[in-house]
């Protein structure tokens, strides 16, 4: 007996202006099954997803067959509008901007209850989800603004099964969330398609994700269906040289050979404190808010330390001190010999220290070309001739890999991945000892991660450069880094070699990052 | 959110405060004696000199300011030269005017303005929208004045529905009154109800591509349930900014109006008051237009505050 | 994570190109009035007067049998003149208030944000009154008036403009090379908040033009033997019943600037940045 499936999608194509976003793309679900969708930013896996529930944004233009349950879905909007929510549930990647921010989190899930089931239903029905999701009563009564993110998820994931639907579509629901958030959300939802039955279509990049929750898999790229497959036998064996690559970098690389820390100490910091005023009731200041707490660590020559934490920890304030953006509220720090708190870092050492920003789009002004962007940390350098000055320029495009015609464009002319070279570029213009790098790769494509890392990694032993690298994510820390810091609520509560920690952790919050891992594909 | 109104109420109390001081002092810089000019070219020095006594007027300057305010605060805006009578029951006789005016250009302007503005975004592309959008970029280049004229020239010449200006008191003949607002308030509220309708069709369709209508789709609402329910309100923050700064204008512009229609409203009582240089009232009036537009300006801060969460609780 | 879109479009809006056509043709009408009009303005002839549209005025002739075209003319250039000084001041003023405001923030912040606070209490219209009542009325007066309450406009777009750039990255690039805030604000933040600025002045420009009018038709602007397009409707005001025509004509050319002024506007918007609606235009007015 052949089973209908839940969901058939045939020959789905979709275009807007002209464009074609997705091309015959097809592909099946069966009642209760777990199909994962991977493919990195504009391949089309959004559009895919907006396509089958018929949320296509005005002006798309779809051809093709979306069957469920074997029948096609209605066409009237009205229809069409019910049937989504009572069969479909969605969940996408935003939280914030997913949900009404004039609207108490409680109303919302109300909203989706009485919308889709006929029974009576009260409050009770809000608390019963709320639970499910890991929530409690009170949060109904929040507003998004005053929820966490992962939070925020929960919430969408319980506006999603209100009507208990038969499909939950899942796009990039983690991917906003740090690392302990993502682990317990995709563990919860993992959780609620095995009690209820659900079939899952989940949408990312990350490929552990997607390996760690579904059966079934689907390579998507360029709007095309690259590869697909059971879940080991796409991973286990790709095909395709595309699912080869994104496969090879999500896979973690035996360490390079890195640089050996000369031993002398370049950074000191002592009990640095950073605390900000916040209004407090009336007119007067209220109870200080401390973003970094006494946080006393050294760093060596050539040294690799990594420092890790989950979101709001305090890493990147503490970053921004270590570089001299920001002034410590108390204690200090000793670079090179002279002390200082931040932003009274003298100009003459401003040289050796420079920062590798996590955004790539936002880091480069763009009306500037690329030349006068990465020129302007030469402004330390003022005894530096003009040749000299070109000359650096020239060098510094051409070490991350770049040719010397790239310092006439602008900006939005270059890729993500490029774009993080040229910042990486603009970083080592000044010949710095010390480089800051705030999550160097996280806003980048997987399959570009890894070149960029090994640009990072070779760039320190060839010009003996010491890194303070911020992270959410272990598995480039334990490779990049001699040492690694673990930061929780403005403390670091653990230090040592990743061997050893990652070996045997003593903090809890260090066991949790552990644990959140997800298991290699 | 007490917090926020305290902060709120202590703003204002300051601007008006350094208002008052301001127009004190500006005015206060003017030549010229309130006494003789009260009693005459030919008056004796002494009885100048008592009268100037009497008047107050021979205090320093902060110590004239501080009783202006303290008076302003029990009622007594002073005493007018030109007309003889206190400058509080002037004012009030003239706001019976203007402020029902105002109120009535307002209402018309969102009943107006608001369900077209709506109405576009709805139907963007359309060729209602174009319409509609045309319709409006000719309505905000039309000062309300000129407006006016026009209207009394269709609707009082030229169909003789209207009277063409005057004002009859409310106590005399209320339907007669409202019936002379009708035109003014139609001249004000046009032009209004253009700039209310783009801004609102703007902020609905920069509603309409949010993530969270998307998701009150996905919920089972169609797109205009899901604009109705969750968009309107949303869009109305950046109307309700508008709004405020709108009726600020508006108020000034009941002023311009009003000499259109010759009606008694606060208009004609300043422009006597300057020609004349009686200072007291001009002071007096133009302290409350001032009261007016603040007070407008902080209702609204009040109104957004109410409307959003964000606001009045800390994010998390 | 696209890529942002490409800076600014390859082809020409309609819009902008009508708008700055037309405000264009009335600046060009301004400007000839200061050398040349068809008639002196001050030329009085009681017996042609309220005359229509004909081969000799080509507009008709008002109470004084002044031409109704020549005075159009005059009028224009002042009302612009008014205008363009209003704006000139908002600007001047504003928009370094307000990168002032978002660069160093705290007690700075405060205080510009004070400031335009207080000088939103004060429309044009009040600060004309006092004005007049200090010096007499005069078209001065109505630049100043107007100017001032340009100045918290333009200090307002200013700030919110630069608050949204000031958390970019680049910023903080910029900082870590050494500039201090001032350089910061001019080289960087200036430049990319440059379009929404020139937007915001266009659309001060048209109410800068409706203000003027409303000013001196209550007598408080311009006064004679200047003329203005609003001082011409105070002029027709006892008479426009009966010569509907005196208030039609300056009242239409005063429509027709604005509208151009406002299409070229909501043009150069959409020609230099589609992103400007994420940073925020408002429409205030005066």
């Amino acid at each position: 007996m052949r089973r209908v499936s839940l969901l058939d999608v045939h020959d789905l194509t979709v275009s807007l202006g002209g464009r074609a976003l997705i091309e015959n793309v097809g592909f099946s679900v069966a009642r209760g099954e777990r199909f994962g969708l991977i493919g990195e930013s504009g391949s089309g896996k959004t559009m895919t997803a907006l396509a089958i529930a018929g949320l296509l944004p005005a002006g798309a233009a779809a051809s093709g067959q979306v069957l469920f349950d074997g029948t096609p879905m209605p066409r009237a909007e009205a229809a069409l509008a019910r049937f989504r929510g009572k069969r479909i549930g969605m969940v996408f990647q935003e939280p914030m901007t997913a949900l009404n921010p004039l609207m108490r989190a409680g109303a919302q899930i109300a909203e989706a209850i009485a919308l889709n089931r006929a029974e009576i239903h009260d409050h009770r029905s809000v608390i019963a989800l709320l639970r499910e999701v890991g929530l409690e009563p009170r949060h109904a009564r929040r507003y998004p603004h005053q929820l966490s993110g992962g939070q925020r998820q929960r919430v969408m994931i319980a506006m999603a099964l209100a009507s208990e639907p038969d499909l939950l579509i899942a796009d990039e629901p983690t991917s906003a969330l740090d690392l302990v958030a993502q682990r317990t959300i995709l563990e919860l939802i993992a959780g609620i398609c095995d009690r209820r039955g659900t079939a899952l279509l989940f949408i990312s990049h990350d490929l552990r994700a997607v390996a760690a929750l579904c059966t079934r898999v689907m390579v998507i790229r360029g709007g095309r269906v690259i590869e697909e497959g059971l879940t080991p036998h796409v991973f286990g064996q790709p095909r395709h040289p595309y699912t080869q690559r994104l496969v090879a970098a999500a896979r973690p690389d035996p360490r390079p050979p890195g640089a050996r820390p000369t031993g002398e100490t370049l950074l000191e910091v002592r009990r640095l404190t950073r605390r900000f005023s916040q209004p407090g009731p009336l007119l007067l200041p209220g109870a200080a808010f401390v973003a970094v707490s006494e946080v006393s660590f050294s760093l060596a020559a050539g040294e690799s330390v990594g420092l890790v934490g989950p979101s709001g920890c305090g890493k990147t304030t503490l970053a921004r001190m270590v570089v001299g953006l920001d002034r410590a509220s108390a204690g200090d720090m000793v670079f090179d010999g002279t002390t200082h708190r931040g932003s009274d870092l003298p100009q003459a050492l401003r040289r050796d220290l420079s920062l590798v920003f996590q955004d790539p789009f936002g880091s480069f002004d763009p009306r500037l070309t690329v030349g006068d962007s990465i020129a302007q940390p030469l402004r330390l350098l003022p005894a530096l001739s003009e040749a000299e000055r070109h000359r650096r320029l020239v060098d510094s495009v051409e070490v991350v890999g770049l040719s010397r015609d790239v310092l006439e464009r602008l900006p939005h002319e270059f890729s993500g991945g490029q774009r993080q070279r040229l910042a990486i570029a603009r970083a080592l213009v000044t010949r710095p000892r010390l480089v800051v790098l705030d999550e160097p790769v996280s806003a980048l494509d997987l399959s570009i991660r890894g070149e960029v890392l090994e640009l990072l990694a070779r760039l320190r032993v060839d010009f003996g450069l010491a890194y303070l690298l911020i992270s959410h994510d272990l598995e480039i820390v334990g490779h990049v880094c001699d040492r690694v810091l673990v930061m929780d609520k403005g403390e670091i509560v653990e230090a040592g070699p990743p061997v050893e920690l990652f070996a045997a952790p003593k903090h809890e919050l260090t066991r949790a990052l552990l644990d959140a891992r997800l298991p290699p594909v | 959110m007490i917090a926020f109104l305290a902060r709120r109420l202590a703003g204002l109390a300051l601007t008006l405060l350094v208002a008052a001081g301001l127009i004190f002092a500006l005015l206060d810089l003017l030549p010229g004696d309130p006494a003789r000019f009260i009693l005459g070219v030919n008056a004796r020095p002494d009885t100048v000199a008592a009268l100037r006594s009497q008047m107050g007027l021979d205090l320093p300057a902060l110590e004239r300011c501080g009783l202006w305010i303290t008076g302003m605060l029990r009622g007594d805006f002073g005493q007018s030269y030109t007309q003889g009578a206190p400058v509080a029951a002037l004012i009030a006789e003239r706001l019976w005017v203007t402020v029902p005016l105002t109120a009535l250009a307002m209402l018309l302007s969102m009943a107006l303005g608001l369900p077209l503005g709506i109405l576009a975004a709805r139907r963007r592309g359309s060729p209602a929208d174009t319409a509609l959008m045309v319709l409006a970029q000719a309505g905000i280049a039309v000062p309300n004045f000129w407006f006016g004229m026009l209207l009394v020239l269709v609707f009082a010449v030229g169909l003789r529905w209207l009277p063409p200006g005057g004002f009859t008191p409310w106590q005399e003949n209320p339907a007669a009154a409202f019936g002379g607002l009708v035109l003014p308030s139609l001249a004000l509220a046009l032009p209004q109800a253009a700039i209310l309708a783009r801004v609102m069709r703007t902020a609905l369709v920069e509603v309409q591509g949010q993530d969270f209508i998307r998701t009150a789709r996905a919920k089972g609402l169609t797109e205009g349930e899901a604009i109705r329910r969750h968009g309107l309100r949303n869009a109305f923050l950046p109307v309700l900014t508008i709004l405020g700064l709108q009726f600020a204008f508006l108020i000034a512009g009941t002023v311009i109006v009003e000499n259109v229609f010759y009606l008694p409203g606060l208009g004609r009582l300043i422009f006597t008051a300057i020609s004349e240089r009686d200072l007291v009232l001009v002071r007096g009036a133009v302290i409350v237009l001032v009261i007016a537009v603040t007070a407008t300006m902080f209702l609204v801060d009040l109104l957004y505050a109410a409307i959003d969460p964000r606001l009045r609780t800390a994010s998390r | 994570m696209s890529g942002e879109p490409s800076a600014g479009r390859r082809f020409w809006h309609p819009s902008l190109v009508v708008g700055l056509a037309g405000a264009g043709f009335f600046v060009l009408l301004g400007l000839v009035s200061l050398v040349w009009t068809p008639y002196p303005i001050a030329a009085i002839d009681i017996a042609g007067r309220f005359a229509g549209p004909g081969p000799a005025h080509w507009l008709g002739t008002d109470i004084f049998g002044r031409d109704l075209l020549s005075l159009v003319m005059a009028g224009t250039m002042t009302s612009f003149l008014v205008a363009a000084a209003a704006t000139a001041i908002g600007m001047a003023a504003g928009v370094p208030l307000g990168l002032a405001a978002a660069s160093w923030g705290g007690p700075v912040e405060w205080l510009v944000l004070r400031l335009s606070d207080f000088l939103f209490a004060f429309p044009a219209l009040i600060v004309a009154v006092l004005l007049s009542t200090l010096f007499g009325p005069g078209a001065a007066n109505a630049m100043i008036a107007v100017g001032l309450f340009n100045i918290p406009v333009f200090a307002r777009v200013a700030r919110g403009g630069a608050l949204g750039l000031r958390n970019r990255d680049f910023v903080a690039a910029a900082r870590l090379a050494g500039l201090g805030h001032g350089a910061i604000a001019i080289r960087h933040l200036l430049p990319n908040i440059a379009s929404l600025l020139i937007v915001q002045a266009t659309i001060q420009l048209s109410l800068g033009i409706l203000a003027e009018a409303g000013l001196s038709y209550v007598g408080l602007g311009t006064q004679p033997p200047a003329t203005s397009l609003g001082l011409m409707l105070k002029d027709a005001q006892s008479l426009f019943l009966l010569h509907p025509w005196l208030a039609v004509v300056p009242g239409l050319a005063i429509v027709l600037i604005v509208v151009c002024l406002n299409l070229a506007g909501d043009g150069l918007s959409d020609h230099l940045d589609p992103r400007l609606r994420r940073l925020g235009a408002p429409r205030v007015a005066a």
